[in-house]
Order: structure tokens, then C-alpha cells, then sequence
């Protein structure tokens, strides 16, 4: 697998106007932090992704901080804080 | 151990009485169960939808449970969490637990519960008659798991 598999949740996929997307990993990405940039850049609805935004993340299904690295073949995943319970 | 992701509702009774079945050295058993309330921050709340994500969420659950095992001696922990759209009054998460004794049994279900809350990916949504918004995460909430990473350093000193 060359791609990431990139999935968003609740407000965030509403945001965007979408649940995921496969993406190749874009050259000089290799943490979940520069993923999220280059997502936020693409504009409009994208801000959403913006640094200071309240966003969190996981790879491969775990939490992960935006220093984590991301892999093609990665299941990266942006969602907004849990409110589960 | 046992963690359920499920749309379907659970029988609490039923939950309970197994967390002890044939385990005689169980002397405790604490329970939780969470419920849709009909208002949340002012709003009236007619119904409440549960997105989760599919894989994540399970292992989340069951990482925590793991954790809970680590800090105190349990015989038996089952957590069942809802998702879908549910009802004021209805349940959404129950938490069990198994011990020998109630102080055990008490702190791992609270423990279980806070970490649900901030670490488990799920996300509410409420149906208002002013239309239906995304539930904001509370810092009421981190605060309360935060609690249980204190006395997990204090744990540590005084090994």
C-alpha cells in the first residue's frame, strides 16, 4: 500500500463534507502535524483542520500527537475532542 | 473482560448477576450505567445520536479495562457502550465490575468511566428544537481522568 487511509468524524466530517478520502502521502509529509497542514491548506471548509482548531487524531487506531509519524499504508484518522459516556 | 460496541440496549440485571456467576471468591460488584438526559447545557434534548469509530473504539475500551486490571485486583469487568440515535431515558454505557472488595470495585468502575469519557472515540449529537449540534467536550471531563493520572504517580513513589 503506497496510499494513507484518512477517515474524519462527527462535526469535523461535517465540516469538510466528508467521511475519508485515500490520499498518496504528499511529498515532505511525514507527521500526523504536516498531514494535517497540507489538508488544512487545500482552503474553505479544509480550516477546519488549521492549527489552533480543537482537533485530535489517531494512527493506525491509537491517539496520537501531531509529532507522531505517519506512513504510507497508515489509517490516520482527525476527529473532534470525545464526548462519549 | 468483556467490551461491547452495540446499537441494541443491554439488560443491567442480567450484566450484573453474570459479572458474578460462579465466582465465589467475588465479594463486590459496582456498576454504572449512563442515560440520555432530556436537557443538556439549557437545551431541551429529544434524541441523541452516537457516532463512534468502528475498530478504534473497541480497542480504546479495552486497553482502559486493561489499565484498570493493572491498578486494582478484579475478578471481572464488562463495559457496554450504545451508538445510534436514542431517547431521553434511555441507557447509552454500562460499566462492571468485579472484586473482592467495594473499595477496588468502586474506584475501577469510576476509573473505567472517566477514562471512557476522554479517551474513547465517540462524539454525541443532540437534537434540539433549536436544531441538532455537536456536543462539546467538557473540561470537567479531563479534569476528572487527569485525577487518576496523580494518584497513578503517587501509585508509582511509593513502589
Amino acid at each position: 500500500m503506497t496510499e494513507l487511509n484518512i477517515l474524519y468524524f462527527a462535526s469535523l466530517r461535517e465540516a469538510l463534507g466528508c467521511s475519508g478520502e485515500r490520499l498518496s502521502l504528499p511529498e515532505g509529509v511525514s507527521t500526523l502535524g504536516a498531514l494535517r497542514e497540507h489538508l488544512a491548506a487545500r482552503g474553505e471548509g479544509w480550516a477546519a483542520l488549521a492549527a489552533g482548531r480543537n482537533v485530535r487524531a489517531a494512527v493506525n487506531q491509537r491517539m496520537a500527537g501531531f509529532d507522531a509519524p505517519v506512513a504510507p499504508g497508515d489509517e490516520v484518522a482527525f476527529f473532534p475532542p470525545v464526548t462519549g459516556g | 473482560m468483556s467490551v461491547s460496541v452495540q446499537e441494541a440496549d443491554f439488560d443491567v440485571g442480567a450484566e450484573i448477576t453474570a459479572l458474578s456467576a460462579g465466582r465465589a471468591e467475588v465479594g463486590a460488584v459496582a456498576s454504572f450505567v449512563g442515560l440520555v438526559r432530556n436537557a443538556g447545557h439549557g437545551n431541551a434534548v429529544a434524541a441523541m445520536t452516537l457516532e463512534h469509530y468502528p475498530g478504534m473504539t473497541e480497542s480504546a475500551l479495552a486497553e482502559i479495562v486493561v489499565e484498570a486490571q493493572g491498578r486494582w485486583p478484579l475478578q471481572g469487568v464488562r463495559v457496554i457502550h450504545r451508538y445510534g440515535r436514542l431517547l431521553p431515558g434511555e441507557r447509552i454505557v454500562f460499566v462492571g465490575v468485579a472484586s473482592a472488595h467495594r473499595g477496588a470495585a468502586f474506584a475501577a468502575c469510576e476509573f473505567i468511566m472517566d477514562y471512557l469519557k476522554t479517551r474513547a472515540p465517540f462524539w454525541k449529537l443532540e437534537e434540539t428544537p433549536e436544531g441538532a449540534h455537536w456536543v462539546d467536550a467538557r473540561e470537567s471531563d479531563d479534569a476528572a481522568a487527569s485525577r487518576w493520572e496523580e494518584s497513578w504517580e503517587a501509585i508509582d513513589q511509593r513502589r
